[in-house]
């Protein structure tokens, strides 16, 4: 019996410690607000402490919440006072809805701010391009993921062109051996994320093409956009069979089996295809279309964070940020999160190969980001949505390249003033 | 005292707390949603009063007219599936399960209510995993029966996905009228069935002649409340087709409709306003079709007390 009571005792003090614990034992605290729970580890064990050892005075927790909830409770929290000092940033109108609601600080004058490119600092800038409100952090880079063996297998070679894609693609397919690539329509967003916005930017020759939309100056009915158009078309005969039907998570295990030989994809696939597949696996870049001399990737901003000027400490929070404009927290993070490339023009090395692959890419071709993004989805129709749409029907086959290049052309021509003229 | 002044504290202390929960969770969010719908949202989020301009633009703008038919249309069909599939179906399974001499009456009527009790995410994931043309059974059993051919990704076409999701929610909810209408069937006496077999007649016509016409406010009652659970449906097409009810807004339903215009979808951003417009029309679809049946059917079934 008196056992049981020292141990309710122990109990009972383990739980005041905890409790006494969680309150503000120091002035300088910050708490990061973000959506990638996954990473919640990876910041509590790698990236916080390395930053302890430069500032042991200011401590910082990380305090995420489920990605789903992340902006509606986010908001809740801004309007409440109780949100974090550091808010991770989604990119685009949802970050710029909340530095013109007064919720995030302008960064212009941070130091460490100068290495990161006007094209990593545009989802975080207002659209003149003058004030940037969050620090870039992440981007991810599209590409294609193939299985080694296979290639080794039929003795083929990586293709640079389009031509030589669809020269692998139909060997693959005569062979039978192999799905030649791994991908389904049936929940859309591929065929636009890795699809159109994969291989579309060599069309539209990258920023220039993403420009001249915003300026009015290029319409979606151009040749760019119907070439590329153009092009998915052709991939539906390559697809594994009953692709319409198809998930994402489908085309994953198809390829991680060993049963497709190509897999278009983000480079986050990385981390998936890591723990999954068994055989070796290499990357390429999206084709050149015939007559291109210089690629483009899509590089596209995915996480950024910026300062809470609610926060009593934005002094500490802006001393984090200046830490993560280095060096060292580009080639931590980098590491710890392959596929997830750091936005800084740092050099850095990278431990994971096929995340090196894809981030060599950046040295050789021109970075952009999905066209749809910046802008141009502000409308209904949302031309984000109808790129997923069309790009899933022109490789269903129900929808002529030609419509649907009229269709995102009519859609967005609605609503948004440069494209009516 | 009077009886009156005695009953009057009583009546407010029985409906007080009914009528005050339905008031504060029902009543006001309803008002409340439909003012929500006569105002416009601006970029900082403030409010303000347009009347019914909301539903001009929902009912006239091509960008909104033409998905809301679209959802519309895609309901009535989804509706009428349920209508001639899952009711009829119900009520045969309920006419066998009365059967005098059936056995494992018990076991039947279990499995077969079984699938309403799953979550719907479960359902969609069980059906996606069968349906599916990379790793699902059904191929290998049409093809067992000669039929490999007629196999096709049925959730991924524009044609038959509609029909294969109603099929899917179907099966999932064929137990409620079958179990509301088994148990419409055992409340008729047994004077009347055994009066028919002594005039030699058998179970069909039995059942047709005489059960059926008096379960009829029963099966009034379950087509009423399949209307309503039809045009409130959401859950199984986001479970299967997400809320962007592919392909092509081909399984997109008020519902789903509903979803990506208040929440928003990707890179659209959510409308509280707009979003409380197309709630409002979806309650007044359901008003509307609610007052039909009431004025037609309600009073001309007939109720028949034992």
């Amino acid at each position: 019996m008196a056992q049981h009571f020292r141990w309710l005792i122990n109990a009972f003090a383990v739980l005041v410690a905890s409790l006494a614990s969680c309150l503000p034992a120091h002035a300088q605290e910050l708490r990061i607000e973000s959506w990638r729970s996954d990473d919640r580890d990876i910041w509590t064990n790698i990236i916080l402490p390395a930053f302890a050892a430069h500032q042991p005075r200011i401590k910082v927790r990380f305090t995420p919440t489920a990605p789903t909830e992340y902006n509606a409770s986010l908001n809740a929290r801004l309007a409440g006072g109780t949100a974090g000092d550091l808010i991770t940033c989604r990119p685009f109108d949802a970050a710029l809805g909340l530095y013109k609601q007064g919720h995030l600080i302008a960064l212009n004058d941070l130091a460490g701010l100068e290495h990161f490119s006007a094209v990593a600092r545009s989802a975080w800038s207002t659209d003149d391009g003058t004030v940037t409100f969050c620090l870039p952090m992440a981007s991810v880079i599209h590409g294609f993921i193939y299985n080694k063996e296979a290639f080794e297998e039929l003795g083929l070679k990586v293709p640079a062109t389009e031509d030589a894609f669809f020269q692998v693609l139909e060997a693959l397919k005569k062979d039978g051996g192999y799905t030649p690539m791994a991908m389904g329509t049936s929940d859309q967003w591929e065929a636009a994320t890795m699809g159109f916005q994969n291989v579309g930017p060599n069309h539209w020759r990258g920023e220039e093409g993403r420009r001249a939309l915003i300026s009015g100056a290029a319409k979606l009915t151009d040749q760019p956009y119907v070439a590329t158009l153009r092009h998915l078309a052709r991939w539906g005969a390559y697809l594994g069979r009953g692709f319409k039907a198809q998930s994402y998570a489908d085309s994953q295990t198809l390829f991680s089996l060993g049963r497709a030989a190509i897999y278009p994809a983000g480079s986050w696939d990385i981390a998936t295809f890591r723990a999954q597949a068994p055989f070796e696996m290499g990357a390429f870049r999206p084709p050149l279309p015939q007559g291109a001399q210089d690629c483009h990737i899509s590089d596209h901003t995915d996480i950024g964070i910026g300062v809470n000027p609610a926060s009593p400490n934005v002094e500490a929070a802006r001393t984090f940020l200046q830490w993560m404009t280095t060096p060292e927290f580009a080639t931590l993070f980098a590491n710890a999160l392959p596929g997830f490339f750091p936005l800084s023009s740092h050099r850095i090395g990278l431990e994971d190969p096929l995340a090196q692959e894809f981030i060599s890419w950046r040295a050789s071709c021109k970075s952009t980001i999905r066209n749809a993004y910046q802008i141009l989805s502000r409308g209904i129709p949302n031309l984000d949505a109808e790129i997923w749409n069309v790009s899933a029907q022109v490789i269903n086959g129900t929808l002529s390249p030609e419509d649907a290049a009229a269709r995102l052309q009519a859609g967005l021509a609605k609503w948004y003033g440069p494209q009516q003229k | 005292m009077t009886p009156k002044s005695a009953t009057l504290p009583l009546l407010t202390f029985f409906i007080a707390p009914a009528f005050l929960i339905y008031a504060v969770f029902s009543v006001y969010p309803l008002i409340s949603t439909m003012v929500l719908s006569t105002y416009d949202t601006d970029a900082a989020g403030g409010h303000s009063f347009i009347g019914f301009g909301n539903f001009t633009t929902l009912l006239t703008d091509d960008a909104w007219s033409g998905p809301f038919w679209n959802a519309l249309t895609n309901n009535a069909v989804f509706f009428a599936i349920h209508m001639a599939v899952q009711n009829p179906v119900g009520i045969v399974l309920a006419g066998l399960l009365s059967l005098p001499r059936l056995r494992g009456r018990h076991t039947y009527r279990t499995l077969i209510f079984l699938p309403t009790m799953l979550s719907v995410v479960i359902v969609g994931f069980i059906w996606q995993l069968i349906l599916s043309p990379l790793w699902g059974v059904s191929e290998g059993l049409l093809s067992a029966v000669g039929l490999g051919d007629w196999f096709a990704p049925w959730l991924g076409q524009e044609e038959t996905a509609l029909i294969t999701l109603s099929l899917l929610s179907v099966w999932q909810f064929v137990g409620i009228p079958m179990i509301l209408i088994y148990a419409a069937l055992l409340n008729i006496p047994e004077d009347l069935t055994e009066a028919a077999q002594v005039d030699g007649i058998g179970h069909f016509r039995i059942f047709w002649h005489i059960k059926l016409p008096l379960i009829a406010p029963t099966v009034a009652l379950v087509s009423i409340l399949t209307y309503v659970g039809n045009f409130n449906a959401f859950d199984i097409v986001y479970a299967v087709k997400g809320a962007i009810a592919g392909p092509n807004f081909a399984t997109d339903i008020l519902g789903t409709f509903f979803y990506r215009t208040f929440f928003g979808f990707q890179l659209q951003q959510g409308s509280p306003t707009m979003g409380a417009t197309v709630a409002t029309v979806m309650f007044a679809v359901i008003l509307i079709g609610v007052m039909i049946y009431l004025a037609l059917m309600q009073r001309r079934v007939q109720r028949h007390a034992f």
